[in-house]
């Protein structure tokens, strides 16, 4: 099934020609009256103008939220929860809409965002209106007479910087424990994908009272610095790369304000030798394992980018694996038979080129794809690139950097030691994935690989109530646990004397 | 940081006229390369002074009178190869100053001598 594009009859989304910010529960256009073209990835057309918003819009969401915090910090949990519900609820009822808007917006094939992104969105609603009712604080008695109390309290106004990548479901997973938690959101979305944010603001806006989410669209120079340099923010969380988190870690420590930070990684993707023992299913789920590089057309920060094949299964596993993988060539994101869409930007599109370019230089070797596709008709202007494999060594600059593409790079590795220390030379520690038949090897392997999540016998998957986070230079905190709710809490001690006596000190 | 140019970055005809451009708007510049995810593994284009460096950060020449730097940890990585800056259209990247501008930076690279 292909679904109808935006903007054109049958489709489940009209975009309007001009979007606003969404402020204090209304629509209020850029004080400077600035907009710009958003493109959609799939064609290389515009289809709707975005607010190029400045610090005064900043400035009015700010107002907007800091007017919110009080009601909604103290609004109890259970209607807090249910608020949450709702939002769920009214997403799961709009669920081809946003869906189809976020291919459109993102590129991403349609398959996805009706099976992952929006399902993972909505649950991600679900699970912290849970888990808020579930909080409590406590208290120790820490003699017969002075007990402490540990109650949460929220940090007031929070700002939150959304990558491209997962245009909302990344907005979920910072807006839902920061809304469970009591706190009131500005949010800045991505320059390169603004729209569906605005479908939700305006499917989900009059479920919350005014304030409390404030969406403010624009660069990131002229709206994400303004917000993120703030004084009247109490934290700021950020997605993105490792330039951009120490600029924001360095305008956090002028404020003294706390940060969370993911910054990308460059995730191993380990296999051993006894994958190949049979050919069953283990062995068809691990070489799907591999060819995962290519979910979301590897714009995934936990993208399984170098691929470690223990040698002595080196050469059959990887023919096995480029097999796999040459039945994911791109196509049009809105048929439902499509594995692999467009690349999020022109921009996006210009990098990967350049690192399979240097991949080439530095003498790694192409297996399949390394090129640009051009689709034909209403394509032909998208962003489309062939799912690559190169085989080359860990020092190579494929197997350092995070190329954001569908890119994997392969290396072998000698034996359990080997494969540690490859999977863990590198400068990040988001994900890595662990494929082996032995519950021995997969337990040791799974605590030896330095990152935040380790999947074993599986890759990509994203539920809520599973920690994500990095080690390493990818980041701070830890997200899509009920653990991110103490991220976006104070907690406040309050030392109580049930002594009618005084001290006898003065 | 390394205040000792080491001469691996050039820059395009193309980038270097965005930058002349970019300065007259914005004054003095300078650059530093991110890794990671989303606009990372990119250049970050700042107005002088906009990002504070660290310690570890290593001064890699300069492109149309702008200092380059990246990462200390990053360029032990990458001290393999030569950059050079172009700009392409695009959409977008970090707090980097071209960004509204519809253009970005990005890097090419070539293998050299570390």
């Amino acid at each position: 099934m292909i679904y109808a594009a935006p903007n054109t009859e049958g489709s489940k989304v009209h975009y309007k020609e001009r979007y606003a910010n969404y402020i204090g529960g209304e629509w209020v256009p850029p004080v400077r009256g600035q907009y710009f073209e958003n493109l959609s990835p799939v064609t290389g057309r515009p289809f709707c103008a975005i607010p190029r918003s400045t610090s005064e819009d900043i400035e009015k969401a700010l107002d907007a939220a800091h007017a919110a915090k009080d009601g909604w910090g103290r609004t109890p949990p259970a209607e807090r929860a249910a608020v949450l519900q709702r939002v769920a609820d009214a997403m799961q009822a709009n669920l081809e809409v946003l869906a189809v808007s976020e291919t459109w917006d993102n590129g991403k094939p349609i398959r996805e965002t009706l099976a992952a992104d929006l399902p993972l969105a909505i649950d991600h609603f679900r699970y912290f209106a849970s888990v808020l009712r579930a909080e409590e604080g406590s208290m120790a008695e820490l003699d017969p007479q002075t007990v402490a109390y540990h109650v949460k309290e929220p940090l007031g106004v929070v700002a939150q910087i959304i990558p491209w990548n997962f245009p909302l479901l990344m907005a979920a997973w910072k807006l839902a424990p920061a809304l469970a938690a009591g706190n009131c959101v500005v949010m800045k979305p991505a320059e390169q994908t603004p729209a569906t944010i605005l479908l939700f603001a305006e499917i989900v806006g009059h479920l919350l009272p005014k304030g409390v989410l404030n969406i403010v669209n624009g660069f990131g120079v002229e709206a994400g610095k303004p917000l993120a340099e703030s004084p009247r923010v109490a934290k700021v969380a950020f997605t993105g790369e490792t330039t951009t988190g120490r600029l924001i870690m360095q305008y956090a420590s002028e404020n003294l304000i706390p940060v969370t930070l993911e910054l990308g990684g460059k995730s191993p993707n380990v296999f051993f030798a006894d994958v190949m023992d049979k050919d069953d299913a283990f062995r068809s789920k691990a070489l799907e394992g591999f060819a995962m590089f290519a979910l979301n057309q590897g714009e995934v920060c936990t993208c399984p980018s170098r691929a470690l094949i223990e040698r002595s299964i080196y050469e059959p596993f990887l023919d096995l694996a480029v097999a796999r993988t040459r039945g994911t060539e791109p196509g049009n994101p809105l048929d439902t038979a499509t594995k692999l869409g467009a690349q999020a930007s022109n921009d996006q599109l210009e990098k990967i080129l350049s690192y399979i370019d240097i991949g080439k230089k530095e003498g790694a070797k192409l297996r399949t794809g390394g090129e640009r596709v051009r689709l034909p008709g209403d394509l032909a202007g998208g962003y489309y690139v062939a799912p690559t494999v190169f085989e080359g060594h860990n020092k190579m600059r494929i197997f350092q950097e995070e190329i954001f593409g569908p890119v994997v790079s392969v290396t072998s590795f000698d034996g359990y030691d080997d494969a540690i220390a490859i999977a863990n030379d590198s400068l990040y520690g988001l994900g890595a994935g662990v494929w082996t038949r032995s519950v021995h090897t997969a337990y040791r392997a799974a605590r030896a690989i330095q990152a935040g999540r380790v999947w074993t016998n599986c890759y990509h998957l994203y539920p809520a109530h599973a920690s994500f986070g990095g080690y390493k230079q990818s980041g701070i905190g830890r997200e899509t646990h009920k653990m991110m709710l103490a991220h976006y809490q104070q907690t406040k001690n309050i030392l109580v004397s049930y002594d009618e006596n005084p001290m006898g000190f003065f | 940081m390394s205040e000792a140019a080491l001469d691996r970055v050039a820059c395009t005809p193309e980038a270097a006229a965005w930058i002349r451009r970019l300065r007259a708007a914005h004054g003095e510049l300078m650059f530093h390369q991110s890794g990671g995810c989303c606009d990372g593994s990119s250049p970050m284009c700042y107005p002088q002074g906009g990002f504070r460096l660290g310690a570890r950060d290593v001064k890699l020449g300069d492109v149309e009178g702008c200092p380059y730097y990246i990462g200390g940890h990053q360029w032990e990585r990458w001290k393999h190869t030569t950059l050079l800056l172009d700009v392409v259209p695009g959409r977008g990247g970090g707090f980097s100053l071209e960004a509204p501008e519809g253009v970005r930076f990005i890097v090419r690279s070539d293998v050299c001598a570390p």
